[in-house]
């Protein structure tokens, strides 16, 4: 309750919770709100030159260039973006969990080499690394999930073994051994709740990254694949139009920038609220 | 200092040496075939077969990575399949570009984040401060591809002030620099005004002005430039991330860099680029990440004390 009221208190917070409500109903009642399919070129989607016609009482936000309705496109895309967002970066946070976790409570040569690992992945060109794996493996959405899950973990790893370093070390841990408890009850009934902030403020943040991520590989054309819409495949597709139809650029754009930055204000604070040592600090 | 320098290095050595041996299995255990990219369509089973044996692809792959190590250590990166030139040749005739836009990209970064950054803090709570928030928040969630695109439609295409593409003069450069800047800058302004709100409450800074000194120079000589460390570390891993990173930015405005020379390898399947690419980059990101400990202790006395 506390946390909730305390959300409330925070506007930005508040306009990025309804915005990501906004995006996930629209999403899911993508059927229902558009008359289209999103891959049904419209007998009067093109103009008689053959050109997308831009925004209208009709196409609400214009069409594109195989005369396909944006709207409806960019509704469906909402779902690649959220499946996307929601499944790379679970698997993301699960990993960073479960390696951070095992390398703070291991410690010793165990716990090092997990981390030396970690520093070396940090020491990967991100980006990079994804369009390699996206571009080289024939790209579906569950590859360009995974992908993402790959290069996103890294972060979360590090910080979830930080704060385990700190917990080990903490009295009631040490009267639990004590009492004679087994490492999975020290871990996963004591040591997990305690970095269950940490979780819940990177499953929301993390998304943010990974929309971002989804977006530019898509984009570049080595993510989601036409017909199939994602935000970033429809700016890939109408980027040598865009000086003539900047429609076909801009509304997918404002769909990315806003999705990605109302994920960013939730996820910002909850961290203020969840963990009050840095509050009002990044 | 020198046995930090050299252990430093030794750690450098080794994670650069991972990044080796993971990127060479990973390219290797691709279903993508460059073999049968090279020989294109239309060719029979045998060229194939040859080809691969050209490459050397049909030896074992610990073989071929002992191989290629043995040449790396010697500075040979191996030679490109398509273009059929050395990949070192190819990555030095692409540096200039590329490290002119980063130069000039994170000088925009810690312009603005700088500034930004500073004018935050010292409104801490006020309405300036939470816009400052707000936009170096837009900064970071906004996809870079989307404001080139949007830039180039203002700037190239309608008001035509600077071109569309290409490199050589210094209007080909605002523009790319201005989209890596400007995005980059949230962070820079989250970070100067996270520090600077630590620095602010600090003892001496009272005493500065309890002594009397002005509030102009209280902020410009004694907090600013303790709150630059963080910066510091934030440009290492920048020059580290610019370096094999850039890609989308090259791609949208045509720039000959580092970024669209990996770019065009990964399309073609052209693995020594890809893998001279990666290792430029992470030598990059190592290097950068030292470079930030060491200026570290010029900074601050206090970590050379440790």
């Amino acid at each position: 309750m506390r946390i909730a009221r305390e959300f409330l208190r925070r506007p930005t917070a508040v306009f990025g919770l309804i915005v990501v409500l906004l995006v996930v109903i629209g999403a899911l009642a993508a059927p229902l709100i558009s008359p289209y399919a999103p891959d049904e070129q419209l007998f009067d989607g093109l103009t008689l030159e053959g050109a997308p016609i831009g925004p209208d009482a009709v196409f609400l936000l214009g069409t594109d260039t195989l005369g396909r309705d944006l709207l409806t496109r960019l509704l469906f895309g909402a779902r690649t973006s959220l499946i996307i967002g929601v499944v790379a970066n679970g698997t993301a946070v699960t990993i960073g969990l479960g390696v951070g976790m095992l390398a703070g409570y291991l410690r010793g040569p165990a716990g090092n080499a997990l981390m030396r690992f970690t520093d070396l992945m940090m020491a990967f060109p991100a980006l990079l690394l994804a369009i390699v794996l996206a571009a080289l493996f024939h790209p579906s959405l569950w590859i360009v999930a995974m992908v993402i899950a790959m290069v996103n973990w890294v972060q979360v790893a590090r910080i979830v073994y930080t704060e385990t370093r700190g917990l080990v070390e903490r009295d009631f841990i040490l009267a639990q051994r004590s009492l004679g408890a087994g490492h999975g009850r020290i871990v996963f009934k004591h040591i997990l709740p305690h970095l269950m902030p940490t979780a819940i403020v990177w499953g929301t943040l993390g998304i943010a990254t990974t929309v971002l991520l989804e977006a530019t590989l898509s984009f570049l054309g080595v993510g989601v694949q036409p017909p199939e819409p994602s935000w970033g495949n429809i700016i890939f597709e109408s980027q040598s139009f865009f000086t003539a139809a900047p429609w076909l650029v801009i509304f997918p754009g404002i769909a990315i920038l806003l999705t990605a930055l109302s994920f960013n204000l939730v996820g910002d604070a909850l961290r203020d609220i969840l963990d009050p040592t840095q509050r009002g600090r990044m | 200092m020198i046995e930090l320098i050299l252990r430093r290095l030794g750690g450098a050595l080794m994670i650069l040496f991972g990044v080796a041996a993971i990127t060479f299995v990973l390219l290797y255990a691709l279903p993508a075939d460059p073999a049968v990219q090279l020989a294109g369509r239309s060719a029979t089973a045998q060229t194939v077969a040859n080809i691969r044996h050209e490459l050397g692809l049909d030896q074992p792959l610990l073989l071929q990575f002992v191989h290629y190590l043995g040449n790396l250590v010697q500075g040979d990166f191996g030679r490109s399949y398509t273009q059929k030139t050395e990949v070192m040749t190819l990555i030095l005739a692409r540096l200039p570009a590329t490290l002119i836009l980063m130069v000039t990209g994170i000088l925009v970064e810690v312009a603005i984040g700088l500034t930004l950054g500073t004018i935050a803090a010292l409104n801490r709570g006020g309405f300036v401060d939470r816009l400052v928030m707000t936009v170096s928040f837009v900064g970071v969630s906004a996809p870079q591809f989307v404001v080139a695109l949007l830039l180039l439609y203002v700037f190239a295409a309608t008001l035509q002030w600077f071109p569309m593409s290409g490199f050589g003069t210094f209007s080909h450069v605002v523009l790319p620099a201005l989209t890596l800047g400007v995005l980059g800058a949230g962070w820079y302004a989250r970070m100067v005004r996270s520090a600077m709100i630590d620095v602010l409450t600090q003892d001496y800074i009272r005493t500065a002005r309890a002594k009397g000194v002005a509030e102009r120079t209280v902020i410009l000589r004694h907090a600013v430039p303790n709150a630059l460390l963080p910066i510091v570390a934030m440009i290492g891993i920048d020059i580290g991330q610019f370096m094999g990173g850039v890609v989308v930015v090259e791609a949208v405005y045509g720039w000959p860099g580092i970024g669209q020379l990996a770019w065009q390898a990964i399309q073609q399947v052209d693995i020594p680029i890809i893998m001279g690419v990666t290792l430029i980059s992470s030598l990059a990101i190592v290097t950068g990440n030292l470079i930030a400990d060491l200026v570290a202790p010029l900074i601050d006395p206090r970590i050379r004390a440790r």
